[in-house]
């Protein structure tokens, strides 16, 4: 049961070959059963599952019950949760219990998916291998001694060791394409926009988007058809029709302009993983799609400009943990300002307090011009690079990360060579634009993934090419050792 | 050396909206601690601030009422610093765009002459909660109050163009005027609905040179920002004439105590490292908003200041004083035009009734006696059914909640007595009760007789139980007395 895609999970529920409570132990028991292994889930709800569950079956059994109704998933733990832990990965929030579910979170339940729990992360998003989490890394499904990727690796890791059909993730700087590349799944940021930001805890916030995790891309629609809504709650929800992602997704993709950024294919780019996009590429182009040589001339740019950027907002959004109203306090206190400081000396970890420092140094009286000014400047040019592109492309395509998963520990002293691992996923953010990764093959036997950004709110698009790009290929159908 | 003085306001006001300014959660005054705030005034993981649309109409209608220009796209930006009232950690304000730019409050000087101050914008923001230091808290502990977190406010900051204390007043009563005329601010200030800071400086008289400035927070009366100042200017004074210089430097004014101090120089200030707030968008406002915002405008205190003189014949002094506070202005536009008795509705309005509003603390709109009731009374004065001393008594009762006055009037048995027959005869009976008053009237020197017209007055009143009409008792009075001559 755990090898269907959520496709075939909902033609068997609709269809009775079995139930959502059956497919919930089955499920919960594959999370007990596997889960020490990965460390992908953090937080197992499972009660409320088996309660949600037969509550879906009496709606399936009602008829006319929605797509993802009985479907179990889990959420990436910077999801609000009502009544459930919400940790985000951080000691700050170990003990906070929210009274609230963030719309994204709502939405499944609207449609009577059924929450098993809530995935590992790296601590506030902010990382990208999963090593900074206070629950301990995430482990690889297909590599035990490497990293899943970060922010969502908890969730990718959870897909790829089928312990959960779908997941949902963030991605701020690549924190969806890129664990989904590493882990060898589906994933995709949608628009910045599109899915609602409400109850999902703010890393940055004008870069923060939501996306659904699962194998294959069409599982990502049908999970994008429940997430995506406009949200009169958060006031950069773009208030715009929702397509049914599944609807477009056998469109022949014969005449689709393809564009290949030259940037994207140098120095840096492991010859595997090159060699394995190509190979995808040259795919496409056999299916009727026309590649053509694009240039996205500020690219190297997008790294420094979000290191000013993603920090100076997270220095701001994260104030709010000052353990007055909620989470971590530390002990005895002995005034206001002690207070403040050990409560957040002791509740972040290292890679937070890092990023808050950055954030705060470049807005500080005297740099706010040279850093946040001037990378504020520097998104418009990657913006104006991206609208100028496609002007005459449908697509953009190339490689999701420079090189496969890496090992633990392997870029823990070097930040710098840490941020690199987004240098080319971090430009649809900055542009605000939707990017997906899918499986395309392996190095070192190890995933690669493609990526697919698309124009704005071209979601469709980018599932229609994805979904094709499998309908040829098997490599989301693989699965790593140990979790048949 | 001659000292002048140089001051600019920055007026807190608390916008008259139900709801906060980035949440659901009621503005309501004076309900218990936290029961007010919501996940977004707690600033809750994940909670998002959306904009309450009636705070931005407030505001734009504070511009138009001074005439000022309406920024079309302003925006909202963080303002970071570290304090347990402050639940976000950053107080989400305007900086460089704010929604209302340069503008005029032209207010009346000492001397009398008007005075233009200019405003140099006034922008919208959240106010924070309350911390609390006292009370019933265990030893060591401070409470927040956070129920006042997320009031909307607009902060107007004037140039530097107030020259002394009393000139500081005028200007933030003009400005209380103006914002409860158009109904943006409840005004109530005891309960913090409008506060100020003072930013003030001396240098020597005619100098162009701006002095080192301190600005002195959060003064919450007009009786106190007046005090401080005048502390402040005389402190600097002192100072300077001893040789010393002005630090630039934050200050606190007890105004129960009367104690300034200095509560952080500019060395210990905040570096609130201002940036564009993500989580809101730029706030556009169209040209045909703006227009049906002015048409809505309600009537400024200056220009109804000028109908009250054209329409009703109040005088300067009066119309002012009147149109200057908008309920009072209703209330008297009501008796007014009710009674149809300008003149008599405006001296009972700013007379009796602001007196006793103002003993009991009550405001025209929570008079116990009505416009109507009022406009009732005073009818009956202007048609001599009843005396001005009796009058007060009415008033009184009115005041008791003892219905109208046409009801007291009757039920006290107050009826002026106007009947001329029922008059002579009482006038025939005193003048025949008290002979020897009669005789000393007669032998009286005839330039001295009107002296010796109160005692029989006096008597005639007492006989009538003070219900004769005074004017005709002296009419027949003097009659009968002249044909005895």
């Amino acid at each position: 049961m755990h090898n269907k895609t959520i496709a075939e999970l909902i033609e068997g529920l609709q269809k009775k070959t079995f139930s959502s409570v059956e497919l919930t132990e089955h499920f919960l028991a594959r999370i007990s059963q596997l889960n020490a292994q990965f460390n992908a889930v953090i937080t197992v709800t499972a009660e409320q599952a088996l309660a949600a569950a037969a509550k879906a079956d009496e709606r399936l059994a009602g008829g006319n019950a929605p797509a993802m109704c009985g479907v179990p998933i889990l959420h990436k733990d910077i999801f609000c949760t009502d009544g459930v832990r919400t940790s985000c990965g951080s000691k700050m929030l170990d003990n906070f219990v929210p009274p609230y579910n963030a719309t994204v979170v709502d939405n499944f339940v609207r449609d009577g998916a059924v929450m098993l729990g809530k995935t590992n992360m790296d601590e506030f998003a902010m990382g990208s291998s999963n090593e900074t989490s206070f629950y301990g890394p995430v482990k690889n499904p297909w590599a035990l001694d490497c990293v899943p990727g970060g922010s969502s690796g908890g969730s990718a890791a959870a897909i790829a060791a089928r312990l959960a059909p779908g997941a949902t993730a963030t991605d701020t700087g690549g924190s969806i394409r890129q664990p989904a590349a590493l882990c060898g799944i589906s994933g995709l940021k949608p628009t910045y926009g599109r899915v609602s930001r409400w109850g999902m805890i703010a890393f940055a916030s004008s870069l923060d988007q939501a996306g659904p995790m699962a194998r294959t891309a069409e599982d990502c629609a049908i999970l994008l058809n429940s997430m995506a809504s406009f949200d009169d709650k958060d006031s950069t929800s773009v208030d715009k029709l929702v397509p049914n992602y599944c609807a477009s997704l056998n469109n022949p993709i014969k005449g689709l302009r393809i564009g290949i950024p030259r940037e994207y294919f140098s120095e840096g780019l492991h010859p595997g993983t090159e060699q394995a996009v190509k190979k995808a590429l040259a795919n496409l182009e056999g299916q009727g799609a026309e590649l053509v040589d694009i240039s996205l001339p500020s690219s190297h740019l997008s790294v420094p400009a979000y290191y000013v950027i993603a920090p100076a907002e997270a220095s701001a959004n994260l104030s709010r943990f000052d353990g007055v109203k909620y989470g971590y306090r530390c002990d005895d206190p002995k005034d206001l300002q002690d207070m403040y400081c050990r409560t957040r000396q002791e509740g972040f970890g290292e890679e937070v307090q890092r990023r808050i420092l950055i954030g705060t140094y470049c807005l500080s009286a005297g740099y706010y011009e040279a850093y946040y000014g001037k990378a504020q400047q520097v998104r418009q040019l990657i913006q104006q690079d991206f609208d100028d592109a496609f002007k005459s492309v449908d697509l953009i395509m190339g490689p999701t990360c420079p090189s496969p998963a890496f090992k633990f520990g392997s870029k823990g002293d070097d930040p710098v060579a840490m941020y690199l691992e987004d240098i080319y996923t971090i430009a649809t953010n900055l542009a605000g634009l939707p990017g997906m990764s899918i499986p395309c093959g392996f190095v070192e036997e190890k995933p690669v993934g493609l990526q697919i950004i698309g124009n704005y709110f071209d979601e469709a698009k980018i599932l229609n090419a994805a979904h094709q790009f499998q309908q040829s290929t098997d490599w989301h159908k693989q699965a790593p050792e140990g979790s048949l | 050396m001659k000292w002048e003085t140089v001051i600019g306001l920055e007026v807190h006001v608390q916008l008259a909206t139900k709801t906060k300014i980035f949440s659901g959660a009621s503005t309501a005054f004076g309900a218990e601690p936290n029961s007010q705030a919501c996940a977004i005034d707690l600033a809750m993981p994940g909670t998002l601030p959306v904009l309450n649309k009636q705070a931005v109409n407030y505001a734009i209608m504070f511009g138009l009422a001074i005439d000022a220009e309406i920024c079309q796209n302003s925006v909202f930006e963080r303002k970071n610093y570290f304090y347990p009232d402050l639940p976000k950690g950053y107080q989400t304000t305007q900086l460089d765009k704010p929604i209302v730019g340069p503008g005029i409050v032209t207010i009346e000087g000492a001397d009398g002459s008007d005075k233009a101050i200019r405003i140099h914008h006034a922008h919208l923001e959240e106010d924070a909660g309350k911390s609390i230091h006292d009370g019933d808290l265990p030893h060591g502990t401070s409470g927040v109050d956070l129920n006042r977190a997320g009031t909307p406010l607009i902060e107007i900051v004037s140039e530097p163009d107030i020259s002394n204390a009393y000139e500081a007043v005028a200007f933030a009563k003009k400005l209380h005027s103006i914002v409860t005329s158009i109904g943006i601010c409840d005004g109530e200030m005891s309960q913090g609905s409008m506060r100020f800071d003072v930013n003030v400086s001396v240098r020597p008289a005619g100098s162009s040179v701006l002095g080192t400035r301190t600005e002195t927070k959060n003064l919450n009366s007009f009786k106190f920002m007046e005090e401080a100042i005048a502390k402040e200017v005389e402190r600097q004074i002192d100072i300077l004439e001893d040789g010393g210089s002005i630090t630039q430097e934050t200050r606190l004014y007890n105004g129960d105590t009367k104690i300034a101090k200095s509560m952080r120089s500019k060395e210990e200030a905040n570096d609130y490292r201002y940036f564009p707030c993500p989580d809101l968008l730029p706030v556009l406002v169209s040209d045909e908003e703006i227009n049906i915002l002015r048409a809505s405008l309600p009537e400024l205190p200056d220009i109804r200041q000028k109908r009250f003189v054209s329409e009703y014949k109040l005088s300067d002094y009066d119309a002012k004083l009147i149109a200057s506070d908008s309920s009072m202005a209703a209330f008297f536009e009501t008796a007014a035009t009710l009674s149809k008795n300008p003149k008599l509705a405006a001296n009972w309005t700013m007379g009796e009734l602001s007196a006793a509003l103002n003993g009991a603390n009550l405001n025209f709109s929570s008079s116990p006696v009505t416009a109507d009731q009022l406009a009732g009374m005073i009818t009956r004065i202007a048609d001599n059914s009843i005396s001005g001393k009796m009058a007060k008594v009415v008033f009184d009762a009115m005041w008791q909640g003892e219905g109208n006055a046409d009801l007291i009037i009757e039920a006290k048995g107050l009826k002026q007595v106007s009947d001329s027959g029922a008059l002579e005869q009482i006038v025939s009976d005193v003048l025949q009760a008290n002979p020897s008053m009669v005789d000393d009237f007669i032998a009286t020197d005839e330039s001295k007789r009107k002296k010796k017209l109160g005692g029989f007055m006096g008597q005639i009143m007492k006989a009538s139980k003070g219900q004769a009409n005074p004017q005709q008792v002296n009419k027949i009075l003097l009659s009968k007395l002249n044909k005895l001559l």
